[in-house]
């Protein structure tokens, strides 16, 4: 064996093995792992505690594996109907979702002066919560029957859909290819994303069928094959391979999707994690401190706009003042997906190296404190708040209490 | 009357059925995908949160079934009694679970093993009657069926596990 491949053996076996650490640790803790991810990925990389040398290549790969992963999985939770049949309800909050949370980002970034191509990232990363973080936290509070959750559900379906239009359009203003290429981009990502929603609504039984979920082995080359060649050839065709896995996930539907989702998992662990590592190790800790009291300025901005969406998405579908609340802090926790467009953003001439380390303090900021607030409209004294001021109680006094009308929003 | 029975669909999780029950109380499932399902029940003060989230293996779902739908039974019979002395009609919704989706009715043996017959099958809103043995059954089937007490409740039986012992 060569002796570069022993190294790498050692060095990617260590930090896999101090991941697992950390990751239980976490879990202790009742935290994201994705933030201990992210500083062991700073401590190892340039200008970290101890650089790795030998390893850095298989992270790159293992990163881009990672990012694919990561999509896919995301597709398969969803079926083609339901993503449809989202879009027509939910539509408006998705809107009010992007206005709120893209156009703080995208200011912060011309404030800084970083160009309006930044600008376009720092949009996308303030923008998208992560719905694998959120559904956790859901879970976790047992709120997963509560009436406000298909509101806030709808609005990670409204994010991850808009996502599939979204990463192309960022592909091509990266690779610099100008509007009409940017123009042309776009226009065969919407092509493509329709053509497969269409697809796989119509004809998702015959996909499904040609991969039999009978047999394990067969099904997992299956799916991650077809996965990785989409994705190859998304990314030739400069639609970003993310969109690509994504789509896959949403064509593959029932038993094979289901079999697949529990097959592909471990895998997916491992490759975030990896992912996590990877972007950790790119950005120099150096520049994180510089940017540290913007990105705390940045997450309270947008933490407020994302518990402000929430909150009117909820009160469109007519969720009472406390499902409301709770549907606004549940939202908050923004990650893997940030870190996805950062991550595709640092490596490209002219981004400003420090959108990398803002990203980077923006997910951990975020994400360890979602969903510690999404706890909040559950304890006593945020209910007392929210109780009517004695002079509007006696006003709502004749009528029943439960139909009062909200007093705080109006 | 029949109860109003909400489904709201929840992406990536499964699906949520909900009623309100005549006293005011909201009640709910969440089916998740991979079969587990929960019995809410929603807070009277915060009518959007539960107050309880009840998470319930297969077999316990089916214990819980049962015990509210013996009452109904009881009451049934009862109103059974002007029927011909020991042979009883009986609607047997198709239960959830039940091995025989998709099988043809010859499968269930139920006269050989049961003396009781299949008379008619309702689907939807309509009534498919004397089905032969190659009927295949479909989800949501009512089976109608003609027996003793004893033939019918073995036939409940064998349409919710396929054993007419167990």
């Amino acid at each position: 064996m060569h002796e570069s491949t022993t190294v790498l053996l050692i060095e990617v076996g260590a930090l896999m093995f101090l991941l697992g650490l950390l990751g239980r640790l976490s879990r202790r803790f009742g935290i994201s792992p994705i933030p201990l991810y992210l500083l062991a990925g700073l401590a190892f990389g340039h200008g970290g505690l101890l650089p790795l040398s030998a390893s850095e290549q298989f992270f790159s790969v293992g990163a881009e594996i990672g990012v694919i992963l990561l999509l896919v999985l995301l597709g398969l939770e969803y079926s083609a109907d339901e993503l449809v049949g989202n879009l027509r309800a939910a539509a408006p909050v998705g809107l009010l979702d992007a206005a709120l949370n893209a156009l703080p980002g995208a200011a912060f970034a011309l404030l800084l002066g970083w160009g309006w191509v930044a600008a376009v990232v720092l949009a996308g990363v303030t923008w998208v919560t992560s719905s694998g973080v959120v559904a956790k936290v859901l879970a976790d509070l047992g709120r997963l029957g509560n009436r406000e959750t298909p509101v806030v559900l709808s609005v990670l379906v409204m994010e991850d859909l808009a996502m599939a239009l979204y990463l192309p359009l960022l592909t091509a203003l990266l690779a610099g290819t100008g509007l009409i290429g940017g123009g042309v981009a776009l226009g065969v990502a919407v092509l493509a994303v329709s053509v497969v929603l269409v697809v796989a609504i119509r004809f998702g039984g015959w996909i499904s069928k040609a991969i039999s979920a009978r047999d394990p082995e067969a099904l997992l080359l299956g799916v991650f094959g077809l996965t990785l060649l989409v994705a190859g050839v998304a990314a030739q065709l400069k639609v970003s391979a993310a969109v690509g896995a994504f789509l896959v996930g949403i064509a593959v539907s029932g038993p094979v999707a289901h079999h697949a989702t529990q097959l592909l998992s471990p895998l997916r662990d491992i490759f975030a994690a990896v992912f996590f590592v990877f972007f950790g190790l790119t950005t120099n800790p150096a520049d994180i401190p510089p940017v540290l009291l913007p990105a705390i300025g940045l997450a309270v901005v947008t933490i407020t706009t994302k518990v402000l969406t929430g909150y009117v998405a909820a009160r469109r579908a007519g969720i009472a003042v406390r499902g409301r609340w709770r549907a606004g802090f549940a939202l908050t926790p923004r990650g893997e997906f940030s870190i996805v467009i950062a991550g595709l953003a640092v490596a490209t001439p002219g981004i400003p190296a420090k959108l990398g380390a803002l990203a980077t303090a923006y997910v951990l900021i975020t994400v360890v404190v979602g969903p510690v607030i999404a706890r909040l409209p559950d304890f006593e004294w945020f209910k007392a708040l929210l109780q009517p001021r004695p002079g509007r109680r006696l006003a709502a006094e004749g009528a029943l209490t439960r139909h009062t009308p909200d007093a705080t929003s109006q | 009357m029949r109860v109003r029975v909400e489904q709201t669909s929840l992406p990536g999780i499964g699906v949520r059925h909900d009623f309100v029950t005549e006293s005011g109380q909201r009640l709910g499932v969440v089916s998740h995908r991979d079969g587990r399902r929960a019995l809410i029940v929603y807070d009277a003060d915060d009518p959007d949160a539960r107050l309880a989230a009840i998470p319930l293996r297969d077999e316990e779902a089916e214990a819980l079934a049962d015990l509210l739908g013996a009452s109904l039974m009881l009451g049934q019979l009862a109103g059974l009694r002007d029927q011909a002395a020991g042979l009883l009609t009986e609607q047997i919704a198709l239960p959830a679970g039940t091995p025989f989706v998709g099988r043809p009715l010859g499968d269930t043996k139920a006269r050989t093993r049961t003396s009781a017959s299949i008379v008619a099958i309702l689907r939807g809103a309509g009534v498919i009657p004397s089905p032969g043995p190659d009927f295949g059954f479909e989800t949501g089937d009512v089976v109608v069926a003609v027996g003793t007490r004893k033939g019918l409740d073995a036939l409940t039986r064998i349409l919710a596990d396929g054993d007419p012992d167990g």
